[in-house]
């Protein structure tokens, strides 16, 4: 694989240097049969450094799970060589089965049939409230 | 559907109508009683509270109503492994609406998720409490008649007093509100409920003894100090006479104060300020009855209506 040039599919820039393999990871990019290049420390004007990740072909890929993990991502997608498109991302309103509740008195530790549901309660400070129990959580991205 | 899950689920305006209604059936509980006649109460409480219990199940009753359900967990199937959510669902199509008390936090709010009737919130662990609330809320109404422009004062246990926190919740929606928050410096309110409050510019204040600020208050909601909350029994025995509100205490007081506590109490208010008549605690326990009964009524008309 050339990483430099995709054919058709998409590149995720300006992920915060070291950030990478969270993305990778909640993207389950590693149970994909297609060639994916993941690129660390590359020099970046805006950031110094930042990672980049490659993959070429068009899957889906969930913006939310990527807001969450970093909104300063950029979203390239790529068709027949040419960008044609650049999505900006943002901390969703809504997260579910992104993370799970921390609070051990969460009725979501016992009951296994419950979806994690988050809800951003202050988008300054990246904080998650669970639905169920109001426990925090803090964006990964802001940490 | 609506449930009653956490008390800000409702408008002030709601609460003002349940409010309105709980007053009515206080002035003439003879025009309520048969009005949910054929209607069934589930009182399922996966973690005993008997006076929790008894006041749901004598709401019901007294409109006439049925009630039917379980006391604790070990009597019910969640015994045999059956999970939250499919009880409910049984239950749902056993009964018009469901009164659940559980130990898990969110446990209401996943049980409304599936239920097919109303669910009302009895107490989730540590998390709400809102018909604890609405019964401060009437209470506080019925001694002022308002809800708006007064010092309330809170004292005792302020960390772990899910009571009290949903009263600062729902009191924070009133205009001129401003709390005064009496307790040892270990059991101040949490900073989330502070930052907040700073937040909405809702006037606050920190202060360590109810002598220094008696005469200032409109209302003084008293909780319990807890043995078990301190560290060492040292600091516990210095501090607990401080949080024990007697009539030497009351005696800078407003003579209108209204002195709220949501009982069980143990000794933080002498009984010798129970025939004190700024003392409401045990009318709290009426109102908690007919509130309770406004508030059935009221979220079966919304599903009726719906
Ligand atoms: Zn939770």
């Amino acid at each position: 694989m050339n990483i430099d040039a995709i054919h058709s599919g998409i590149v995720l820039d300006h992920i915060k240097a070291g950030r990478g393999m969270d993305v990778y990871r909640f993207l389950k990019l590693d149970e994909v049969d297609c060639p994916v290049a993941y690129i660390r420390n590359v020099r970046s004007n805006a950031l110094g450094r930042k990672d980049i990740i490659k993959i070429d072909s068009e899957i889906q890929v969930d913006l939310d799970v990527l807001g969450y993990i970093d909104p300063g991502i950029t979203v390239n997608i790529i068709k027949d060589g040419k960008l044609v498109e650049k999505k900006k991302l943002s901390l969703p309103e809504k997260l579910v089965n992104v993370i799970t509740c921390k609070n051990p008195r969460c009725i979501t530790t016992v009951e296994n049939a419950l979806d994690q549901h988050f809800i951003l309660k202050d988008r300054a400070r990246g904080i998650y409230r669970c639905m169920f129990c109001d426990a925090e959580r803090k964006s990964k991205a802001l940490r | 559907m609506r449930h009653l899950i956490d008390i800000t689920d409702f408008t002030v305006e709601e609460i003002e109508g349940i409010l309105d209604l709980g007053d009515q059936m206080i002035a003439d509980p003879a025009a309520y009683r048969e009005s949910l006649r054929g209607r069934i109460l589930a009182t399922l409480f996966f973690e005993p509270s008997t006076r929790t219990r008894l006041s749901f199940e004598s709401a019901m009753l007294s409109l006439g109503g049925s009630v039917l359900g379980f006391s604790s967990a070990d009597s019910s199937s969640t015994a045999k492994g059956e999970s939250l959510m499919d009880t409910i669902r049984t239950v749902s199509c056993y009964s018009d609406i469901i009164a659940m008390r559980h130990p898990k936090e969110g446990a209401p709010m996943a049980g409304s998720l599936k239920s097919y009737v109303p669910i009302i919130n009895a107490g989730d662990g540590g998390h709400n409490h809102p018909t604890q609330t609405l019964t401060d809320l009437m209470t506080i109404r019925r001694c002022k008649g308002r809800l708006s422009n007064m010092v309330v004062g809170l004292c005792g246990d302020l960390k772990f007093g899910r009571t009290v926190h949903s009263l600062i919740g729902a009191m924070s929606r009133y205009e001129g509100v401003e709390f005064v928050l009496i307790s040892p410096p270990e059991l101040k309110v949490p900073s989330y409920i502070t930052e907040e409050l700073k937040v909405k510019g809702i006037p606050f204040r920190e202060v360590e003894t109810m002598e220094e600020v008696m005469p200032e208050l409109d209302v003084l909601y008293m909780t319990r100090v807890q043995k078990e909350r301190f560290f060492n029994e040292a600091d516990y025995i210095r501090l607990k006479d401080t949080y024990i509100l007697d009539p030497e205490k009351l005696r800078t007081a407003k003579a209108d104060m209204s002195i709220l506590h949501p009982l069980p109490r143990v000794n933080e208010i002498s009984t010798r300020v129970d025939d004190d008549p700024r003392a409401v605690y045990f009318d709290q326990v009426r109102n908690g009855r007919f509130v309770r009964m406004a508030l059935i009524t009221t979220l079966l008309n919304w599903r009726e209506n719906a």
